[in-house]
C-alpha cells in the first residue's frame, strides 16, 4: 500500500512560532504558559494560558481576509502557509483535484463568535456580521486554506476534542491512499475569550493554580489540572512515491499506523479505549510494542485521566519500558491543535534523534510507572514513535510515526 | 489489495420536520407537503425571514430519560432518538458483537448551537457582559460547546467503542458523515457503523447570520410556501432542523444475518470549489467532479442514475449551479432524470439534511417511488430539466444520486443502488 | 432634501472597515465609477458594508441594492435618496 509522508510542517505554538522557534524553544525547555494577556482573567478561577504572543496576523492575512476571519483561522492560514513552503512543492504543478484539505476543530472560532452573540444580543440582529455564517463554524479552516490554496480534492473536517489532530491526519492518510498526492492537515485553535474559556471551566479540568511552574503537572503527584493554550500544527502529508520523485526537500517521517476508539459509556464496566487505540495503531504499522521508541503522551494533568494513559502504556510496554514525554507542558493543551502539534514535535524528534523534555514536573508520581523524560531532553536513536490523545467524551486516537531513511 | 468490502443500509432512523420517525417522514414526503411554517421557537418578527421547518419533538414521547433531557441539546436528542429507531429497524443485536467492531459517524454544521446561545444569554446576562458569568454556567456547558459529544452520545445507546467522531462540513456533513463511514466499513476499521447527522439549528443567531447574506427567503406570508426550489419565485432557503441516522453493515456479514437491505452504498466523493466561502459559479464544475468521482468509485455509468435527490436549497445560485452540473456530468442523460428536492417540504437543515435525504432515497429505491418537489408551480424558465413538480412519482430507480453543497465550498456525491439491481 | 451626505470618502472608510482592501488597489482614487467586483468587493463584502452603512446612517436600503448598484457612485446615489434623513455619527 501507498506509505503516507509528511513533507512539510507548518508550526504555530506558544512557544515559538515557526518550526525553528519552536523547536529551539522545545529542546530548551522554554514554557510560554504565563498569566492571560488576551483578555483579564482575574473574574475567573483559572488564569493561564499558552498565548502565542509574536503573531502578527497583517503580515500572513491580507487585508480582505481580516474582517471574515478569527485569530483562530488567521493562525491556521499562516501554519499552511508554512507547511507547503517547508514542503517546497509547487502547487502549480499539482492536478487541483489532487489536492485536499482535513482539518481537526473543537469548539469552532469562538472569539468571533462570541462578538457576533454580543451584537445580537446587546444591539440588535442588524448588527450581526455577514461573515458570522461561516467565520465562527467548524469547517472554516479547511475552507479558508482550500481556497487560498486552490485545493479542490477531497477535503474534511473531523470533531474529536483534543484527539482531533491524530483523526485528521490519520484521515488524510487515507485520501493518500486512495489516490490524492497531496493532502494538507493538522489543527490550530484558539479559545481565548471569555466565552471560550468558560465553558471549559465546567469540565473541573483547568488548573486553578495560579503559578505558572507548578499549574500543569501531567504525572506528577501534585497534578492538578491543565492548562489551556493556543495554536497547532498543519502537515503536508504526500504519497512516499510521488514526494521522492518531485524531490521533497524533507520528509520527516511516515504515517505509519493510525487508530481511533471511544470509552464505552460511563455506567458499562467496560475497560477505556487508550490502549486498544494504541495497540490497533502499532498493528497497523505492522510493528510490535517493542518497536516504539518513544511515546508522546495525552499527558491530561489530571490524575485519574493520567493514570488510567499511565495504565494503558504500561500496560502495552510494560513499567518504565519506554522513554515517555510531554512537551504540551510547555504549551499547554491546545483543544484541536494539540495533537497535531504534538505529530510535529514526535516528527521533529524522529529526525534529530532526541526526545524533547517534559517541564515543570521534575518527579513523576512512582506508582504511574512511566520512564517521563523530564526536564532535560534525551539524546536517543529514534525509529518510531507512537503519539496518544484523548478528547472529551471518551475518544482515543493513537499515531504512529515511523523515521525515513533515505 | 483485497476485493472491496461492500456497504449496506440496514437501518433508518428520522426525526424530520412534520414527522417523527421514519414512517412519518416518509408520509410527508409522498404526499408532497411542506412542514414550513412561521417560525415559533422564538419571536421571529425583527427578522427578514420569519419561516421555518420545525419539528414537533418532545423530548419525553421520544423515550428520552430526565437526565437525557437535561444532559443532551436539542441536536443530540435527535440524534439519540434516531439511532434508537434505527437500531431497531435494523434488527441488529449491538450485545452480540465485539463493540470495537461498531463505529461512529455523525453529521453537523453548527453542532449544540441552540443549548449554546440559550447558555450564553445567561452567562452574558442578555449580552452584556464581554466577561462571561462563570457562576451561572450549566455542568453540560463544555458538552455543548464541543460537539463531538454527540458522536459519543449516540455510540453509547449502540454500545459501539470503534473510532468515533463528528463531521463537521457545513451544509454536507449528513452526505460526508456517511461517506466517512463507507471509508471505514471498506478499509476494515468496523464491520458497523451508525451514521448519519442531526441539526438543530432554528435559533436567533442563526436567523441573524443567514438574514445577514439574505440566503433565507423573505416568503413570509405562506410559510407552507416559503420554500420553492427551481421555482422562478424562490426567495432563498428555509431554514429547518432534524435527524437522520442509519445502520450501515458490511455487506456479506449483513446479508448472512439476513438482515432487511435498503439499499448499497456504492460510491462518494467530496470536493471543493476552492472559490469563495459563500458563492457557488453557475458552471457546477466542482460537484460535476464529485459526481464524475463517486460514479468511477462505484464503476458506474451516468446513464445508469434513474433518480436525483438535488441539493434544491431554494437559491437561484444553487439552481443553476447543480443544474450546470448534472448536465456537465449526465450529458444529455439528465434531462431524461427525475429530480427533486426535498427541501421544498423540510426545508435546509444544514449539517443534517444530507443524511434526512439519503433516508429519502432509501426509501425511493425500497418502495418505487419518487417524492416530489413541492411548490414548483411557475418553473424557472432558465432551468430545463425534470424537477418532479408537486407530486410524486411512482417510478422505479436501481441507482440513485443525492448531492450536496455547502459552505467552504464542499461539494459531496453519494450514490446508492438498489440491492439485487447488480451482483 | 436629500443633499449628498454620505460622501466617497465615508463610502471608502466603511468599505474599508467592513470588508478591508484588496491588493492593487487603491480606494483613494479615481474610484466613483469602478465597479465593486473590479475594486475587489463580492456580493457577501458588499451585503457586509451596507449593513455598516444602514447602522451609521440609519437608513434601510432594499434588497436589490447589492444587484442594482454596482458602483461607488450607483450606490452613493441609492443611499442619498432612500428618502430618509441621515443622520451623521
Amino acid at each position: 500500500m501507498t506509505a503516507a509522508v509528511v513533507t512539510g510542517l507548518g508550526v504555530a505554538a506558544p512557544n515559538g512560532l515557526g518550526t525553528q522557534a519552536f523547536w529551539k524553544a522545545t529542546l530548551a525547555g522554554q514554557s510560554a504558559l504565563a498569566p492571560l494577556t488576551r483578555f483579564d482573567p482575574a473574574p475567573y478561577p483559572s488564569v493561564l494560558a499558552g498565548e502565542i504572543k509574536t503573531f502578527v496576523a497583517e503580515e500572513h492575512i491580507s487585508s480582505r481576509l481580516m474582517p471574515q476571519t478569527d485569530h483562530m483561522t488567521r493562525l491556521a492560514l499562516a501554519a499552511a502557509d508554512w507547511a507547503i513552503d517547508d514542503a517546497g512543492a509547487d502547487l502549480r504543478h499539482l492536478p487541483e483535484y489532487g489536492m485536499g484539505v482535513v482539518t481537526a476543530a473543537s469548539g469552532g472560532a469562538v472569539e468571533f463568535g462570541q462578538r457576533e452573540l454580543e451584537n445580537l444580543w446587546s444591539r440588535g440582529k442588524e448588527y450581526v456580521s455577514a461573515y458570522q455564517s461561516f467565520a465562527w463554524f467548524y469547517a472554516v479552516n479547511t475552507g479558508q486554506i482550500s481556497i487560498r490554496h486552490k485545493m479542490r480534492g477531497p477535503s474534511g473536517v473531523l470533531l474529536t476534542e483534543q484527539a482531533g489532530g491524530i483523526d485528521a491526519i490519520g484521515h488524510a492518510r487515507r485520501h493518500i491512499r486512495k489516490g490524492t498526492p497531496l493532502v494538507l492537515s493538522g489543527g490550530v485553535d484558539s479559545a481565548l475569550c471569555p466565552w471560550g474559556w468558560v465553558p471549559q471551566l465546567t469540565t473541573a479540568r483547568m488548573s486553578t493554580v495560579a503559578d505558572p511552574d507548578r499549574a500543569y503537572l501531567p504525572f506528577s503527584a501534585d497534578a492538578s489540572g491543565y492548562v489551556v493554550g493556543e495554536g497547532g500544527a498543519v502537515v503536508v502529508l504526500e504519497d512516499a512515491v510521488s514526494a521522492r520523485e518531485r524531490g521533497a526537500p524533507h520528509i520527516y517521517g511516515e504515517v505509519a499506523g493510525y487508530a481511533a476508539t471511544l470509552d464505552p459509556a460511563p455506567a458499562a464496566g467496560r475497560p477505556p479505549g487508550l490502549r486498544r487505540a494504541a495497540e490497533n495503531a502499532i498493528a497497523d504499522a505492522g510493528l510490535t510494542p517493542q518497536d516504539i521508541d518513544v511515546v508522546f503522551a495525552d499527558a491530561a494533568g489530571v490524575p485519574e485521566l493520567d493514570q488510567a494513559e499511565a495504565a494503558a502504556v504500561t500496560g502495552l510496554f510494560g513499567r518504565r519500558a519506554v522513554p515517555v514525554t510531554a512537551p504540551k507542558t510547555m504549551t499547554g493543551r491546545l483543544l484541536a491543535g494539540g495533537a497535531a502539534l504534538d505529530v510535529a514535535t514526535a516528527l521533529l524528534a524522529l529526525r534529530e534523534g532526541v526526545i524533547p523534555p517534559t517541564v515543570n514536573v521534575r518527579t513523576p508520581a512512582p506508582a504511574y510507572g512511566l520512564d517521563l523524560v523530564v526536564d532535560q531532553p534525551r539524546d536517543s536513536n529514534l525509529r518510531s514513535a507512537l503519539v496518544l490523545a484523548r478528547g472529551f467524551g471518551g475518544f482515543n486516537a493513537a499515531l504512529v510515526l515511523r523515521r525515513c531513511d533515505h | 489489495m483485497t476485493a472491496l468490502r461492500r456497504v449496506a443500509i440496514t437501518g433508518l432512523g428520522a426525526v424530520a420536520p412534520g414527522g417523527i420517525g421514519v414512517k412519518e417522514y416518509w408520509e410527508l414526503l409522498t404526499a408532497g407537503r411542506s412542514a414550513t411554517r412561521t417560525i415559533s421557537f422564538f419571536d421571529p418578527s425583527p427578522f427578514r425571514s420569519q419561516v421555518a421547518a420545525e419539528c414537533d419533538f418532545d423530548p419525553v414521547s421520544a423515550g428520552l430519560t430526565p437526565q437525557e433531557i437535561r444532559r443532551l441539546d436539542r441536536a443530540a436528542q435527535f440524534a439519540v432518538v434516531s439511532t434508537r429507531e434505527a437500531l431497531a429497524d435494523s434488527g441488529l443485536l449491538v450485545d452480540r458483537l465485539d463493540p470495537g467492531r461498531i463505529g461512529t459517524s455523525i453529521g453537523s454544521a453548527v453542532g449544540c448551537t441552540t443549548s449554546l446561545e440559550r447558555e450564553y444569554v445567561v452567562v452574558s446576562d442578555g449580552g452584556r457582559k464581554w466577561h462571561v458569568d462563570h457562576e451561572y454556567a450549566v455542568p453540560e456547558l463544555y458538552r455543548h460547546f464541543v460537539p463531538n459529544t454527540m458522536a459519543a452520545e449516540v455510540a453509547w445507546v449502540a454500545e459501539a467503542e470503534g473510532p468515533a467522531a463528528v463531521v463537521s462540513t457545513g451544509c454536507t456533513s449528513g452526505l460526508d458523515a456517511l461517506g466517512h463511514a463507507v471509508e471505514l466499513i471498506r478499509e476494515g476499521s468496523a464491520d458497523v457503523m451508525v451514521a448519519g447527522a442531526t441539526e438543530a439549528p432554528i435559533s436567533p443567531i442563526t436567523s441573524a447570520c443567514f438574514d445577514a447574506i439574505h440566503a433565507t427567503t423573505p416568503h413570509n406570508d405562506e410559510p407552507e410556501r416559503a420554500c420553492r426550489p427551481f421555482d422562478r419565485t424562490r426567495g432563498g432557503l428555509v431554514l429547518g432542523e432534524g435527524a437522520a441516522i442509519m445502520v450501515l453493515e458490511e455487506w456479506e456479514s449483513a446479508r448472512k444475518r439476513g438482515a432487511h437491505i435498503y439499499a448499497e452504498i456504492a460510491g462518494f466523493a467530496a470536493r471543493c470549489n476552492a472559490y469563495h466561502m459563500t458563492g457557488l459559479k453557475p458552471d457546477g464544475r466542482e460537484m460535476a467532479e464529485a459526481i464524475d468521482a463517486a460514479l468511477h468509485e462505484a464503476r458506474l455509468s451516468p446513464q445508469s442514475i434513474g433518480y436525483i435527490n438535488a441539493h434544491g436549497s431554494g437559491t437561484k445560485m444553487n439552481d443553476r449551479h447543480e443544474t450546470g452540473a448534472f448536465k456537465r456530468s449526465l450529458g444529455a442523460h439528465a434531462h431524461d432524470v427525475p429530480i427533486s428536492s426535498v427541501k421544498s417540504m423540510i426545508g435546509h437543515s444544514l449539517g443534517a439534511i444530507g443524511s434526512l435525504e439519503i433516508v429519502a432515497c432509501a426509501l425511493a429505491i425500497e418502495h418505487g417511488v419518487l417524492p416530489p418537489t413541492a411548490n414548483l408551480h411557475t418553473p424557472d424558465p432558465e432551468l430545463d430539466l425534470d424537477y418532479i413538480p408537486l407530486t410524486a412519482r411512482e417510478q422505479q430507480a436501481d441507482v440513485v444520486l443525492s448531492v450536496g453543497s455547502g459552505f467552504g465550498g464542499f461539494q459531496s456525491a453519494m450514490l446508492l443502488t438498489r440491492p439485487g439491481a447488480r451482483s | 432634501m436629500s443633499a449628498s451626505t454620505v460622501t466617497l470618502t465615508d463610502l471608502t472608510r466603511m468599505l474599508r472597515e467592513s470588508a478591508g482592501e484588496e491588493e492593487g488597489v487603491d480606494l483613494d482614487g479615481d474610484v466613483l465609477d469602478v465597479s465593486f467586483d473590479e475594486l475587489g468587493y463580492d456580493s457577501l463584502a458588499m451585503l457586509q458594508v451596507i449593513g455598516q452603512v444602514q447602522r451609521e446612517y440609519g437608513i434601510r436600503l432594499p434588497d436589490e441594492t447589492v444587484a442594482d448598484a454596482d458602483t461607488p457612485r450607483a450606490l452613493l446615489a441609492l443611499i442619498n435618496t432612500s428618502g430618509q434623513v441621515p443622520q451623521t455619527r
